[in-house]
């Protein structure tokens, strides 16, 4: 794809519109490796949240070292431990994919964190009505806890995936061809920065924009006391 | 009448303050028995050791046949979670925040654990939770959310939720004081129901003094943790002779308005619904 690369340079309106194709591309990679990285740290987040309450230190002590550690250490040094170190274990992940679970990973520290928050924004009451009622902590959760801290952690959790969103530049250092890789390729080759960049840059907030947007509207939409149960 | 609940040589702490210590207690099966006394004095502390809520350091709890005691302390089972599941299969509980599930309807906060817990199936389960709604006088607000119900018609779901676990014996912990006046009445109404049956038993802190009168078959007036007096209703709450009781009685029912005007309280059930304003209670006392 990088050979293929093949932009008029002559006038600045051809330029352009060569370089906002290949950019619109790169833009594809950025928002998939963003949404998968985001989905990777909702799941998992979600486990390491509940594993840090587990009731035995055995299991909630390696957890809390570990969010501590991915939340405290740069995602560039997990990146490149991934990227670089798992291969060394017959562990070979596609570039994009290693991407995506480091900032999953990374970003799982976080929404841990957000959960714990919004876990423990539930009223003492529910969870003793819940015990009264005879249900397992596991049903708990599941029906009385998680469904309402749901309205509570959706806002943080839109900062996230925002947050991710910027960070993607970030897997151009492992060779994955997201929008800013392709802007500076295309400036390399051309000595034209200023548009590839610009562009690189509007299509971001476009982007960054949309999410916020859709975010705010899942909030709006989300009743506040949780998700109904009927 | 066989014992239902039998705490023996219990002791509880939270930290260096000692709630409980050893301390004794029975209730028989189908006895109602209400817990009187100051604040802090663990009222509360024994309903939720009972209900699961509140690990305790010694001694030993019975319900129903299952004993069990706390790791460390000396007794004849350990509580682990099948105790824990059997005990709580035969208690339920009532709040003083009702602490009904807000995200959901009226009819799956009443479903919900009998179909996870007694898996009964949706339909079934429906089924019983109407009827149990039309007993606490709610079945038309069996999809409302409890958001959309007075604080009375909430309590009033939250007993109908715990029966439908069909429960032997039914905890309240000051189930009214969280409400405002004109509702207890509606929600007291609906625990006299529950009384009149032979075989729940029923362990309520209230203070509300009438109502402990009409329904209980005991009264334990409670002070630092132990029982210091205990019997009849219209005994206990009628001629007290612990110094505590006594002075609590005086406190909570107002000393010296034993006389005031009677006959307009019993005249009018609205009012006769209201909580212990120390008019009404003390000149019921006085007259019975
Ligand atoms: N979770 C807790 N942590 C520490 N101390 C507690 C806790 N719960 C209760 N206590 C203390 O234990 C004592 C007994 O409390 P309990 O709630 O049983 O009293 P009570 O008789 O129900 O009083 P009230 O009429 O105010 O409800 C009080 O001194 C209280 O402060
Ligand atoms: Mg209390």
């Amino acid at each position: 794809m990088i050979n293929d690369i093949n932009v008029d340079t002559s006038s600045t309106l051809s330029f352009f519109l060569d370089v906002l194709p290949l950019l619109l591309k790169g833009l594809q990679v950025t928002i998939a490796a963003a949404l998968l990285g985001f989905a990777i740290a909702l799941v998992a987040g979600l486990f390491f949240a509940i594993l840090r309450q587990a009731p035995t230190r055995l299991i909630s002590w390696p957890v809390a070292v570990f969010l501590e550690f991915v939340r405290d250490t740069p995602l560039l040094i997990q990146l490149f431990f991934l990227y670089y170190v798992l291969p060394v274990y017959g562990i070979t992940l596609p570039a994009f994919m290693t991407g995506a679970v480091a900032i999953g990973l990374q970003y799982s520290g976080y929404t841990a964190e957000i959960y714990r928050a919004g876990i423990g924004a539930i009223g003492r009451g529910q969870w003793e009505a819940s015990t009264a009622l005879n249900l397992t902590s596991g049903r708990t959760y599941a029906v009385v806890i998680i469904p309402q801290a749901i309205p509570r952690v959706i806002p943080a959790l839109g900062n996230c995936l925002v947050g991710i969103l910027k960070e993607t530049p970030i897997l151009s250092t492992i060779s994955v061809l997201e929008m800013l890789n392709l802007a500076i390729i295309v400036g390399d080759r051309t000595y034209h920065y200023t548009i590839p960049l610009t562009l690189a840059g509007v299509l971001m907030l476009l982007v960054t924009s949309v999410f916020a947007y859709l975010v705010r509207f899942i909030e709006f939409t989300v009743p506040k006391t949780g998700i109904r149960l009927r | 009448m066989t014992d239902i609940i039998e705490f023996k040589n219990v002791s509880k702490s939270f930290g260096t303050l000692r709630v409980l210590e050893d301390f004794d207690f029975k209730v028989r099966k189908g006895e109602k028995v209400t817990l009187i006394g100051p604040s802090g004095s663990g009222k509360s502390t024994v309903l939720r050791i009972l209900m699961t809520l509140e690990p305790f350091q010694d001694g030993s709890i019975t319900i129903d046949g299952t004993s069990y005691h706390q790791p460390g302390g000396k007794g004849p089972f350990k509580a682990n979670a099948r105790h824990l599941f059997d005990i709580r299969k035969r208690v339920g509980m009532l709040f003083q925040h009702f602490n009904l599930f807000p995200h959901m309807t009226v009819l799956r906060n009443i479903t919900e654990a009998p179909v996870s817990v007694l898996k009964l199936s949706r339909a079934e389960a429906d089924e019983r939770a109407r009827e149990l709604l039309s007993m606490v006088g709610l079945e038309d607000k069996a999809s409302s959310f409890p958001a959309q119900l007075s604080g009375g018609q909430q309590q009033r779901v939250a007993i109908a939720r715990a029966l439908a676990m069909r429960p032997s014996v039914l905890l309240f912990d000051e189930p009214t004081s969280a409400l405002d006046p004109e509702l207890v009445g509606e929600v007291l109404n609906v625990i006299r129901k529950l009384a009149a049956e032979h075989d729940l038993t029923m362990l309520m802190v209230t203070h509300e003094m009438r109502f402990a009168r009409e329904i209980s078959d005991r009264v334990c007036m409670f002070d630092r943790g132990k029982i210091v007096e205990e019997g009849r209703p219209s005994e206990l709450l009628v001629r007290p002779s612990h110094p505590r009781t006594v002075s609590f009685l005086g406190a909570v029912l107002g000393e010296g308005v034993g006389g005031l005007g009677d006959d307009g309280d019993q005249a009018d059930p609205a009012r006769a619904e209201k909580p212990p304003g120390p008019r009404g209670d003390t000149k019921l006392f006085a007259a019975g």
